[in-house]
Formats: structure tokens, sequence, C-alpha cells
């Protein structure tokens, strides 16, 4: 034996890696092993092959990568001896996992090894195969499972049974085979085989209703009985834990009677009794008591309803509430959630103690109570619970901030009795955590202030001395920036008072003084300050005094680094300076928000069919529906509210203005090699060949027709000098440069969708002898196919024969195609050969649709080959 | 169901990791250097559970050694306590007062013992008694081999001398 291929003892490896002092150190030790490891492994030395396992292991705990051990666990599992394949399996089982090829070599030796009649050798392949089986090796060994249920020795069936487990979770087909061994070994004795049947048997109701009515019907007495014997059962040594016997299976039989009860009234009424009992009489000072009375909690609330059982299990909860031990706290607060649906007054006479839990050092107890306190809001105890919550954001930790403030703007939202109120609440937030509030929580503020004309004095008022005190709070500034910039001359003229407030006395300088601190302060985002100069703008026509100085303001903008900021300033500036005519009419207050609009937009997040615009917007020419990627609400988002702006996709810009004229574009119009991936050479095109930019211009200009007026405001934005421009070329180019622009960096805009979408059709190819259409359809009922009638027009002057059109797709589509009109394509474009292609897209939604295309024919009798990609398929097929 | 138990020192080094559940490489690292984070950070009189991406990691501090379990939302936290303890006790007695050192280098006997516990993510035997009988005889079976094995070398090397 070579004295050398030994290596060190695994005693000796740990100790070595123990003493290192620094990372790299144990890098090098355990490089310096894994070298001799993989040594001995490539001489196949088998002396050592458990040894070098065990190592292996403990490098693999490390973090250390060791796939190059994975063949010699099989090689373990492999050999006749007990010791060897017992640190086989455990290597298989840490090195490997279900997702990992090699295991399906393992099947085999786990297949010879379930056969072995040695109770242990069993038991080891029973738990590797129950620990990381895949599915395919659940389904090949599950038959030698299913006889082991049945196995002389206790502690093999016991394995067989958790084994069992993983092989339904892994195919729950199976499930009805095991029904029959599964309820067979409730009426075992032992109680490790009793514990793991009755868990088989929890599992296999979850997956096989069958299985649940034949346990409901057969086994549902004996369980009881089982159960009252256990609890009523003398001192039992072996199974006794602090003074009770056998908690786990107290545990689990209940957890079983959760299953067995839930939705069968007879089931439940069976099972009261012992329910009562297990709840009464359970000693509670102890874990394991506990434990056991926190599941019988859980049963009773889940079976079928019992008043009774019910008072039982919240006065147990009550009482688990206002234990001094966290963990038991912590588990009432989480019962107590599923208790509030069931019976909300029992729970809400637990409110005050479930308030203070919010207020608890411990950040579980914390959340938990958190979660507890927003389920018992309702309309008549919304006014104190808020007012706790948002006393005591003031002094929460940072880290529970969030979570508090979300909630608090949910409540808040969801149950305000009055708009006072929330408007109250919400400044409120804003000026403690205004830095944790969500985007979606200021909009809506800010549309329902709109929305409370009478409030808009008193509500600029409160924000205006909010943001006095707390300008550290980003949305708090935003919203007020807004509200000053909208109602300015209320803030100065303490209009619209109210009997509750006090006057204020705010100059016009000091209102621009807070949009001026918001603008300048550095740690203030692209959003806020595009909301302060807008916001400036706006004074410049309501603070007639302080014209020059925010003139001044603005003008600082101008050197600034963001291009959407300078841009703005520079046109603010010119409207400033020289539109004092038509500034006040610009700058009027924003009509109000429709709450509805927005409230279903939030609702469907993403499709905003915008009902009170749609009247406004010109149709698309051909009614191109785009998805929207994200519809971020911000600034321009508010703005066009009322003004719906054209549909983007996928917030690129590029592809919009490809979408816009290419839509018209393939309607009639040549152009040569139009594919979706060349954004830019369509780009450039429109420009570039004499002979296409006029039609590309033409396209530009219907397009830039159709959306100008949804553009409108852009365009009285951008170009003032040409407000009501009809001529042709400035449009064409003012909503060219009013698509980059409004589509630009910050801002993105929401999306009208049509609803029961139709698709423009398309060019998919063209050649100069070949053109290829697309037209595409959609039965309703099935979104995902798509229905593409594809025509061929032959534009050379040969006849072509043996015309055929073949198709490929990616993975994720199914292409199915019908036989085509004919095989010969009339020259000259006098016919056309149809075929029908169905697309069927499994990522419908995701993925859009692309398609590479061959086309063979004869002309001249020489064979010609084409071959194409589309990619310009519309989106949302 | 159990998805993994894992053994933290209070250093935040990895004394034993079982995954019931399929965790790449990859995820394996990052539960753990999360779950210590979580872990080891809070203080001493505060629950024995962290709600962590939709799961409870049930844990509990034995000496310098931290134990923990990750399971279902809806599973029994107090329960999995009990569980903790019945392996630490079985380590215990197996070890006779088992310490930190002790499961370090006898990782694999650490593993062994979890094996007879807990399957597939259940528990598997509720009497701390029948585990030790059961690790007895499989471990006095491995020592029965090996005696076999030198008993055999040494007749060999009689026999080629």
């Amino acid at each position: 034996m070579n004295p050398f291929s030994a290596g060190t003892r695994l005693r000796d490896m740990i100790r070595a890696i123990r003493a290192c002092k620094t990372a790299a150190e144990e890098r090098a030790v355990v490089r310096k092993e894994c070298a001799s490891i993989r040594a001995a492994i490539s001489e196949d030395d088998p002396d050592y092959r458990h040894r070098n396992l065990a190592k292996l292991m403990f490098i693999h705990m490390l973090g250390y990568p060791t796939h190059f051990g994975q063949m010699e666990c099989l090689k373990l599992i492999a050999s006749p001896g007990f010791p060897e394949k017992r640190i086989g399996y455990l290597g298989l089982m840490l090195l490997l996992d279900e997702r990992q090829e090699v295991l399906m070599l393992v099947t085999n030796s786990i297949k010879q090894d379930l056969n072995q009649t040695n109770q242990y050798i069993v038991g080891l392949a029973l738990c590797a195969l129950g620990n990381i089986c895949s599915a395919e090796m659940a389904r090949d060994l599950a038959p030698e499972v299913e006889r082991l249920l049945q196995f002389r020795d206790p502690n093999v069936r016991k394995k067989a049974a958790l084994c069992t487990i993983r092989i339904i979770k892994k195919v729950p087909d199976l499930a009805e085979n095991f029904i029959n061994p599964a309820a067979a070994l409730l009426k075992e004795k032992h109680h490790g085989v009793l514990l793991t049947g009755v868990q088989l048997c929890t599992e296999i109701c979850k997956v096989s209703t069958e299985a649940l009515e034949h346990l409901r019907k057969k086994c549902i007495i004996g369980l009881v009985k089982v159960l009252r014997d256990l609890t009523n059962s003398p001192y039992a040594p072996e199974y006794d834990i602090s003074g009770i016997a056998d908690p786990f299976l107290h545990i689990r039989l209940l957890r079983l009677f959760h299953v067995l009860g839930q939705g069968d009234a007879d089931a439940s009424d069976t099972m009261s009794d012992i329910l009562a009992q297990v709840a009464t009489k359970t000693e509670t000072n102890k874990n394991a008591g506990n434990a056991i009375l926190y599941e019988c909690v859980a049963t009773i609330l889940s079976v079928e309803d019992n008043s009774g059982l019910r008072v039982l299990a919240v006065n147990i909860l009550g009482r688990f509430l206002s234990s001094r031990d966290n963990n038991i706290r912590y588990v009432a607060l989480n019962m107590l959630m599923r208790a509030i649906a069931l019976d909300s007054q029992a729970v809400q006479r637990h409110r005050a103690t479930i308030l203070e839990c919010v207020k608890d050092p411990d950040a579980s107890i914390r959340k938990r109570a958190l979660e507890l306190v927003y389920l018992l809001v309702n309309e008549s105890n919304v006014k104190p619970l808020t007012k706790e919550l948002v006393d005591y954001l003031e002094v929460s930790d940072p880290e529970f901030k969030g979570d508090l403030t979300a909630k608090i703007c949910s409540i808040v939202e969801k149950f305000s009795p009055e708009k006072i109120w929330y408007i109250d609440q919400m400044v409120k937030v804003l000026s403690q955590a205004g830095n944790y509030v969500k985007d979606e929580v200021w909009h809506a503020l800010i549309i329902v202030i709109t929305n409370a004309p009478n409030l808009h004095g008193y509500t600029v008022r409160a924000l205006y001395k909010a943001v006095q005190t707390a300008g550290g709070q980003e949305t708090l500034v935003r919203v007020a920036v807004w509200c000053i910039g909208e109602y300015g001359e209320m803030l100065v003229g303490n209009s619209g008072m109210l009997d509750v407030e006090e006057r204020i006395n705010v100059t016009e300088a000091d209102a621009v003084d807070v949009i001026e601190t918001g603008i300048r302060c550095h740690s203030s985002d692209l959003t806020t300050r595009a909301m302060c100069l807008i916001a400036l703008l706006k004074l410049s026509s309501r603070y007639p005094s302080c014209t020059k100085r925010i003139n001044d303001i603005i003008l600082q903008q101008k050197g600034s680094l963001v291009l959407e900021l300078q841009q703005r300033a520079i046109e603010f500036n010119s409207i400033i300076e020289r539109h004092e005519k038509i500034r006040s009419a610009l700058v009027e207050r924003m009509p109000v928000l429709d709450e509805a609009t927005y409230s279903g937009r939030r609702a469907g997040s993403m499709p905003a069919a915008v009902s009170t615009s749609q009247g406004a917007l010109p149709k698309m020419p051909n009614g191109v529906a785009k998805p929207a990627s994200a519809a971020l609400v911000d600034l321009l988002d508010l703005s066009s509210d009322a003004d719906q702006a054209p549909s983007s996709s996928g917030g690129d810009y590029l592809q919009d203005l490809l979408g816009v004229d290419l839509s018209p574009a393939s309607q009639g119009i040549n152009q040569t090699e139009k594919r979706g991936a060349d954004v830019l050479l369509d780009l450039l095109s429109i420009g570039a060949p004499p002979a296409q930019s006029s039609s590309s211009m033409l396209d530009m200009l219907s397009s830039g027709q159709d959306n100008k007026s949804a553009l409108g405001m852009f365009d009285n934005l951008a170009s003032p000098s040409a407000p009501s421009a009809q001529a042709s070329s400035p449009v064409a180019s003012s909503s060219m440069m009013d698509l980059l622009d409004g589509f630009g960096p910050s801002p993105s805009v929401p999306v009208a969708e049509t609803n029961g979408p139709t698709y423009p059709s398309i060019v998919a190819f063209e050649s100069s002898s070949l053109k290829i259409t697309y037209k595409f359809s959609k039965e309703p009922e099935n979104p995902q196919t798509t229905i593409i009638e594809a025509e061929f027009v032959n534009k050379s002057p040969d006849i072509y024969s043996n015309f055929v059109f073949q198709a490929a797709v990616p993975k994720f589509l199914q292409l199915h195609m019908d036989p085509a009109s004919g095989n010969t394509l009339p020259a000259s474009g006098n016919g056309s050969i149809t075929q029908k292609l169905r697309v069927s897209n499994s990522q419908h939604g995701k993925k859009y649709l692309v398609m590479r295309m061959r086309i063979s024919y004869k002309a001249n009798d020489k064979d010609v080959l084409e071959e194409g990609q589309v990619n310009n398929f519309p989106r949302g097929l | 169901m159990i998805h993994f138990v894992l053994l933290i020192s209070r250093q935040g080094k990895v004394r034993l990791t079982k995954w019931y559940s399929p965790y790449s490489q990859k995820e394996r690292a990052k539960v753990l250097r999360e779950l210590s984070g979580m872990i080891l950070t809070r203080g001493p009189k505060l629950c024995n559970f962290v709600e962590w991406r939709g799961y409870k990691v049930v844990y509990k501090r034995y000496a310098s050694l931290y134990f923990c379990m990750c399971i279902n939302q809806e599973d029994n936290e107090l329960e999995i306590l009990e569980i903790i303890h019945q392996y630490v006790e079985i380590l215990d007695r197996y070890f006779g007062s088992v310490c930190e050192l002790d499961l370090i280098f006898n990782f694999h006997k650490a593993y062994y013992i979890l094996e007879e516990i807990l399957l597939a993510g259940e528990l598997q035997e509720s009497s701390k008694k029948a585990v030790a009988r059961l690790i007895g005889a499989q471990d006095s079976m491995v020592e029965d081999a090996k005696e076999q094995a030198s008993s055999i070398k040494n007749m060999i090397a009689q026999a080629t001398k």
C-alpha cells in the first residue's frame, strides 16, 4: 500500500483547518486536501475511500466545491459492507440533491438495498430515498417502499412511511396505491410507526380526496380512541416529556383531526369530546404542553362549527397572549389571525393587549402584532387605532418603520371616515416617515386632495407647516411642493379657512422659499426637482411679485446635468420671459383627477383603460394596442390623466417611434428589409434614401397628426410658438421631438388599451423577388394562440413553381401549418398563395413571437432559396 | 415539514447543515448568510422564531451553538422547539455532555443521529431511547466489521510473512 496516497486522518485534517488563522490559509489547506483526495480517487483506492468521503463532507460543509466526490458515494453504496454503505449514503445525501443527474445512477443500488434482509441497510436506503429522491426515482421505487410498509421490523416500517410522504409529494398520482397500507399503520402500537403513519395519512389526505373520505369513514373512531388512550395513559418513561406522554404523537394526531374535521360536520362531531378534553386537561407550565394546546386550538378553529369549543380555544389564546413567555405570545398572535375570520368580536376584546405587542422590543412579535392589528381595524375603531400607530411611528425602530408606514397608509386609505381626517393622518405619516411612503400612496393622497375643493386651503397650509419641521422627508416635500404650486394663492391669502384652523401668516416669498429649498437640497431626486420646477412655473403666474426671483431659480437649473431638468428650465424660462399672454392660461389649476380612473388603474396596475380620455383620444390608425411593461405613475402621468398620451411599450421609446411609424408603413408602402430588431436602421431610414424618406415622412406625419392632440400638452410646453400648428411639417417634427422627450428618461406614459385587440398586418419578408405579408387574428377564448394568414406575392416577371414555405420557431412557441393554397406563384404580383399558420405562445405576455423562415421555389428552371427572420411581430401576440 | 436544519456557532461558523428541500449550492450559502445575520444578532430574551422569506425559522441556543430549523408558516413552532431539544438531549447522551468540539470532530455521528430523528423533513421517532438503541446497534455493526477486517488483515499479513 502506498503510504503517501493515504493522506492525513480526518481528525488531523479538521485540526489543520481549525488552526488556520486566515481564510487564505484555510483555502490552501483545503486545496491540498482536495488534491490528495482527487489523486486517491483517480487511483481508485478502496481502502481510504470512506475516509476521503468523510473529509469531503467536511469540506463541503465549509462551502467548497466537492462535485468530484459524487461518484465515490455511488461506489461506497455499491460495496457490500455496512460501514461503507453507511458513509456512502450519508455522502450521497449531503453532496447531492434531487436535481443532479448522477442521482439516477444510484437508483439501482438503492433498489437492491431496499431488498436486503438486514434492517439497518434497508433503513439507510429508505433514509436516502426519503431525503433526496426525485420524481423519477419515486416512480421507480414506489413498489419497493409500499412493500416495506409491511416489513417485519417497526423501524423499517416507520422509515418507509416517511419515505412515502416524499414519494407522494413528488408524484401525487401514486397516493391512491398507498391509501390502504397507510390506513393499516394507524392500528399499530409502536409509537414510531404510529407517529409516522399518522403523518403519512395527513399528507395523503391533502393530495387525495378518496383517501380523505376513506379515513373519515373507517378510521376516525379508532383515531379518537388512540388519542384518548394517549391522553389518559399513565406515566411511560420511554415517551415522557415533562410529564406528558409523547407530545409529538398528540400533535400529529391533532393535525390529522384538523384535516379530517375540516368541512365535515360528522367527523368534527366525533372528535369534539376529545378536543375539549385535550384543551382543558393539558398541563400548561411546560413548552410541550403548550405545543399540544396550540395545535389543539388550531384544530378547533378549523373543524366545523362548535361554538362551545371555539370559546374554549379563544380563551386559551387569551391566556397565551397574557403570558410572559415571548414564544407563547408569538404563537398566540399567530393563531388569533386565524381566529379573527371566525369570531372577530372575541379577538377585538384583546385589542389593547395586541396593540401593546406592536410596541414590543421583539421584531418577530411586532410584525405579527401589526399584521393582526391590520385585520382588526374596522370603521368603528379606525380612529383610535390609527392614533396609536401613528404615535408609535415616531419612536419605532427605523427598520420597522417601513412595515408600519405601509400598514398605516393602507388602513387610513381603506377606512377613512372623512377626507379631512385622511389628509391629517397622511400629513402626520409623511412628516414622521415620509421616506418610507411608497409612491402609490402619495399619488393617491394628491388625488384625494384635488377632489376635496373645500380642503385645498387647509391642506396646503397644513403641508406648509409640516414641511417647516420635517423638511427631510422627501415625499412630504413632494406633496407640499405640488400643493403649493397648485394652491399657492390660498396659502398666502388664508382663504378657505376651516373653523378648526388657526390663521398663519405666510408671504409669497416664504412659499417660494419652500420650493427653493426643495430644488436646491442635494438629497432631492429628479422627481422632486422636476416637481419643484413645475411648481415654480405655476407660482410665477400666481405670485406676480416673485416672478423675477422664480425666473432666477429656474435659470439656475439651466445648468443642470440632468437633461430633463435642463430642458424644462429653458422652456419654462422662455414661457416666463416671452409668453406673458398665454402663461396664466398655461398654468391654470389642474383639472380634478378622477379617483375612479386612478383606483381602477391601480387595481389593474398596468392596463389603463382611461374612460374619460378615450373620447378625446383619436383612435390609432389601425387600433394598435401594445402591452405596458410599467405604468409608473409620476408627475407627467398625473397630469396626463386628463389628456391621455399615446401608448408606449416597454418604456423603450425607440421602439415606440418604430411602432408608430411601422404600422402604417407596412400597410401600403414598401420598405426594404424591415425588421424590428434594426430599430436604429429604421430610424435612419426615415431620413436616409430620398425615395423612402418621403414615404416615411408621410407616415410620421400621419401618426404625428393622430397623436397630436394626445400630445397636445407637450406641444404646448415644448413648442409654444406653434401651439395650433396645422401645417404638416412642423407638426411632424415637433411631435417627433415630443415623442422623444415625452418618453424621455424618467417619465413613462400610461397606456391606453383598446379592448378586443386587433393586430396590424406586417410585411414579414421582402426581397426583390418576393413579398410575404402576415395578417393576424386571435380566437378570443385562447389568447395564447395566434392565427397568421401568410400571403406570398411574386414580384419578379417569372412564374415560380414548386413553391414551398417553411417556418421555424423557438421552443416556447408551437407552430402548426395548414397546407398552402397552391405551389405555383404567378408572375408580377398577378396572384398570390396563402397559407395559414397557427402559433401558440406558451410564454404569452412575457415573450414575443419570432420566426425564421425559408422559402424555396423554382424560377426559370433554377432552384432558388430565400431565408429570413421575422422580428417585427406586433407585441402582445 | 422541516425544510432544513442548521447548526451555527456563535461566531457564525456552520457546524451542520441538512437540507430536506432542494437548494442549490449558491442558495445554500445565501440562506446561511442571511439567517446567521438575522439569528445571531437577536437578543437573548426574545422569542425563538424569526420570519424569513415566507417561512419561519425556529432557533434555540445551547451553549455556543444555535440549532435552527426552517418550517412552513402553518407548522407548530413550539413543537419544533421540542424536536430541537430532543435532538440535543440525544446528542448529549451519546457523547456524554456534548460540546461544540464533539460535533466538529464527529460531525458524521451528529448526522447519523439526525437521520434517526428526522426523515424527509418529518419526525421519525419520539423516543430518545429508541434512537439511542438504533444508533448503538449500527455503531456496533461498524465496529464488528472493522474488527473482522483487521483480523483478516493480520491473517493475511502472517500468511504472507
